[in-house]
């Protein structure tokens, strides 16, 4: 049974997808990247990647919990091919549009590289057939895939992600088997890109590996998850975490290192900025004000430039001066909004965010802020032993942001599961009812505000002994809304979410000014930013590694008096917890 | 609260005294800093120094002509979270998308000479399609990303709301392009000055004003008279009793968002004549304080949003000079934006529900 409206729905909509990636200039520029020497580049993955997912959603039909959907690999195929046939119909239309009438005036990307780009330089009549054809079957195999055994499911997407890994992370995996040069030179081809067989060998490989060691990863999880027998495991693992941390900066080069501090900075105010909202439930959207306040706090203390009050001071004694001056920061923006709605609350802090940046750049207080020339010169961090480490040395730099990050990751860790942590989950799911329980919300809501400060202090301690410059410019809005990207696309409350968010987000898509591992996206990382928000709150609320309690309030799996029955009256914790707000 | 009986009665009563206090110390040091600012400015007046009486009046209007423009983008604000109880973030991205897309036509006008032809009509042609666009896109928003999210937790559509607003500002700018682009100049004789009332003022600014009070006056009709705005209040009021009495529920707040988006659209015309550039972050800062004008007039309150945006539009254009300049600030004018956004802080501190009070459906007050 084929869903012909669905297929219809789905088609406009992969087509419409395509147009949009081909409009904004997205395929030419991923084009400029080879991933399997010689032909298949970044663009053509996008191409088939949109197509096959279509293809697949199409053939998955409609989510209904209560009906097994049948699997079947045939009218899976009819129904993924006629998606691809309506799709690639509707981008050829476009292509065409682009290459008949000149639009580049209003439309900078919409000229000849986009029809190059579009038809793989065949030119337009057969170009477009070829697309069309390409499309049409990629998205078919996609339909069919979904109707595949469970094995050949597995083998495949394993066999799939790995090439395209190894294609996609060519630096990182040419750094790594940095000693076994050899090896490098012969599965990547000298201008970049896999070799065709090497990618043969390895999408084998994985598949063999997916079916020779099926089921033993799970088991291995949860035999760490086991309390008893897990507790030696458990060691080991984090164990091996300790050291891949300690042994990765000094295997990869600069540039990963580089990522990998970046991604620190934001695994660190991720985290500050968890605490705020995931934990206490406070939209913060000025949360950019307090980095800002660490940076300039130590850019003032320590450079010997600055230009009004230059006490010239090691980094060390700054810190703590900074992080005071960061909580009063934080008793400052959280006092006035303190018994604002939620919504409002986001706004003023937002608002806040805004101010502090305009009044560094004004000519008012250039005078001791610098302005737009902003303060340099500030030193690195005095280490005995080690001489002073900046950003020149990213390398010894990287074991210092992982410390802080350490020490965020054990305050957000402990907090959680203290008293407070419990005063603020309650607040968060019901003000008025944790204030009847006794919770005083006003000292709850202000020493989250204040904690989150004294966090994002210590990043914008760091950022500036590494970069040694401060400009206003760093302190943007969009870092706010990064930073809130990471947490919820890794998960609102979990520490582990917000570490991972930070890693996959800016280490490979890339921050707010800088490219990530992947530098052909850093165009379009913040459409895709924009995007990944809004599909994450329709999707998954939670996040993509959820801490358990925030998971359950997201999706409203209240027990409701009938289910509470349903259960014979059996409740646990939280869920009592969760019955007090229905 | 005060008057709870718990046995720490009196550390709790301390705590909130020091809230309490430190917003009072806000309230009354900014009344402080105001009245000196003002004297200030007015001893600089009497003195001869600072702007002079035309400069003043210039400056008072043009803040009246951007005020009501923000009042136009605030009435988006103010009837979604009216209906909805939601800020739509995405609203300035609204405004933007239909003052992109009409920049096509008024350039294309331009080039072949329609435009100072006939300037009524290709004014007409610009304000439909950018009210056209701004409405598509504020529909669209809500088919896609807010109607699922109908019964969530406040915060969950406020935060998909900015994530459509960021997709929105780099979609359009990597379909046209992160350069500033500029409108033509207003077209005909718009751009000279009129007498009125015995001020010459410059036309387009007459315009604006002229345009934003017959969309409001539109707009007030269609909410208070017919029955689509009957059903919209009903709807605000409560959506499951609106429900229960007939009303479609869905296509009543799809034509509030496209109602707002309209309204966003004949903004976009007013910035194009007042402003004359537009990127793809152009939406941002208006959307922001077309937030402020809303809540300043107390939010699902329209004439509060237009009032709200004229005074706001005010307090910017004046504010800096009046304000700051006694204060001896250099330079007030770079700090335009901050005192926008003082000013959203200073009314949340002073007045939460607004002038003119907040009319919110039940389930919103809390």
């Amino acid at each position: 049974m084929i869903d012909l409206k669905r297929v219809r729905t789905f088609g406009l909509i992969a087509g419409g997808t395509l147009s949009f990636v081909a409009a904004i200039g997205m395929v030419e520029s991923f084009n400029e990247r080879t991933l399997i020497n010689p032909g298949i580049t970044m663009g053509l993955l996008l191409i088939l990647g949109i197509a096959a997912v279509f293809g697949y959603i199409v053939a998955a039909g409609k989510p209904n919990p209560l009906v097994e959907t049948a699997r079947d690999s045939r009218s899976g195929g009819i129904a993924g091919g006629l998606t691809g046939a309506i799709a690639g119909v509707v981008t050829s239309l476009f292509v065409l549009f682009v290459d008949t009438f000149d639009v580049s005036e209003f439309f900078p990307n919409m000229r000849e590289p986009l029809v190059e780009a579009m038809t793989f330089e065949l030119g337009v009549p057969v170009g477009l057939l070829v697309l069309t054809a390409v499309v049409t079957a990629t998205a078919a195999a996609g339909g069919a895939f979904h109707g595949m055994s469970d094995s050949f499911r597995a083998g495949m997407s394993r066999a799939l992600g790995w090439v395209v890994a190894f294609a996609l992370f060519e630096l990182v995996v040419s750094e790594i088997l940095d000693f076994a040069d050899p090896l490098v030179d012969l599965i990547y081809a000298p201008r970049g890109g896999l070799q065709p067989w090497a990618a043969v060998i390895i999408g084998a490989l994985a598949w063999w590996l997916s079916t020779r060691y099926k089921g033993r990863g799970e088991a291995f999880t949860e035999r760490v998850k086991d309390s008893e027998a897990g507790s030696r495991l458990r060691r080991s693992v984090i164990l091996f975490g300790v050291a891949a941390v300690i042994i990765l900066p000094m295997i990869v080069g600069g540039v990963v290192n580089e990522l990998l501090i970046t991604s620190g900075l934001f695994i660190l105010m991720g985290l500050g900025l968890n605490i705020v909202v995931g934990l206490a439930g406070l939209l913060d959207l000025g949360y950019v004000a307090f980095f800002a306040v660490g940076a300039y706090g130590t850019a003032i203390l320590t450079s010997p430039s600055s230009p009004a009050f230059a006490p010239g001071l090691s980094w060390w004694i700054a810190l703590p001066i900074v992080m005071v001056l960061a909580a009063i920061a934080g008793l400052f923006v959280g006092t006035p909004v303190i018994r604002m709605r939620g919504d409002y609350l986001a706004i003023v802090t937002l608002g806040f965010g805004e101010i502090v940046r305009i009044l560094l750049l004004s000519d008012w207080l250039t005078p001791i802020f610098g302005g737009a020339q902003g303060i340099t010169r500030i030193p690195g961090i005095p280490v005995p032993g080690a001489g002073t480490i900046s950003g020149t040395d990213p390398q010894l730099f990287i074991y210092f942001t992982f410390m802080f990050v350490l020490l965020a990751a054990y305050i957000s860790y402990r907090a959680q599961n203290s008293r407070i942590g419990r005063s603020w989950a309650a607040m968060r799911e019901d003000e008025d009812v944790a204030e009847a329980i006794g919770i005083s919300t006003v000292q709850a809501k202000l020493l989250a505000f204040v904690t989150g400060a004294v966090i994002a202090s210590f990043a914008g301690a760091l950022f500036s002994a590494k970069v040694g410059t401060v400009f206003t410019n760093s302190f943007d809005v969009l870092v706010s809304i990064i930073i809130l990207v990471v947490v919820i696309v890794g998960g609102m409350g979990s520490i582990r979410g917000v570490v991972v968010g930070a890693l996959v987000l800016i280490g490979i898509l890339g921050g707010p000014k800088s490219p990530g591992l992947l530098a052909e996206f850093s165009e379009f990382k913040l459409l895709i930013y924009g995007a990944l928000l809004v599909y994450m709150m329709l999707k998954r609320p939670e996040g993509l590694l959820p801490s358990v309690r925030r998971s359950r309030e997201l999706h409203g799996e209240d027990l409701t008096q009938d289910a509470w029955l349903d259960k014979g009256g059996d409740f646990t914790g939280d869920s009592a917890e969760e019955e007090a707000t229905t | 609260m005060t008057t709870t009986t718990s046995p720490s009665k009196t550390s709790r009563r301390f705590r909130f005294n020091w809230v309490d206090s430190f917003l009072w110390f806000i309230r009354v040091s900014a009344l402080i800093a105001i009245v000196i600012g003002i004297v200030g400015s007015v001893q600089l007046f009497l003195e001869g120094e600072g702007p002079t009486a035309e400069q003043w009046r210039d400056l008072v209007i043009s803040g009246l002509s951007t005020g009501f423009m923000y009042g136009l983008i605030a009435l988006g604000y103010s009837m979604v979270y009216g209906v909805l109880g939601f800020i739509n973030f995405a609203h300035g991205e609204v405004f933007m998308s239909g003052l992109m897309v009409s920049l096509i036509a008024a350039t294309l006008m331009f080039e072949n000479g329609f435009w100072d032809a006939n300037p009524t009509l290709a004014l007409l042609i610009v304000l439909s399609i950018s009210m056209l666009v701004s409405t598509l896109v504020a529909v669209l928003a809500e088919r896609i990303a807010y109607r699922p999210l109908r019964g969530a937790p406040r915060l969950i559509p406020l935060i998909t709301s900015i994530g459509v607003s960021f997709f929105l500002q780099y979609a359009f700018a990597g379909i046209f392009g992160v350069a500033t682009r500029s409108y033509p100049p207003a077209p005909g004789n718009l751009g000279n000055d009129v007498e009125f009332l015995g001020i010459a003022i410059e036309g387009t600014k007459l315009l604006v004003v002229g345009v934003a009070l017959i969309s409001m006056v539109g707009l007030w009709w269609f909410v208070a008279k017919t029955k689509t705005g009957r059903a919209m209040r009903a709807v605000a009021e409560d959506k499951e009793i609106a429900g229960l009495m007939g009303i479609n529920v869905d296509r009543t707040i799809v034509t509030t968002f496209a109602v707002g988006g309209a309204m966003a659209g004949v903004a976009g015309l007013l910035w194009a004549l007042l402003f004359r550039a537009v990127d793809f972050l152009t939406g941002f800062l208006p959307g922001i304080k077309a937030f402020t004008a809303a809540v300043l007039g107390g939010i699902g309150n329209l004439p509060g949003a237009m009032l709200g945006g004229v005074l706001l539009g005010l307090f910017e254009n004046v504010g800096p000079l009046l304000v700051l300049n006694g204060l001896g600030i250099p330079a007030v004018s770079q700090l335009k934006d901050a005192v926008a956004f003082a000013a959203l802080v200073l009314v949340l501190v002073f007045r939460p529900t607004g002038l003119l009070g907040e009319r919110l459906g039940s389930e919103d007050r809390a």
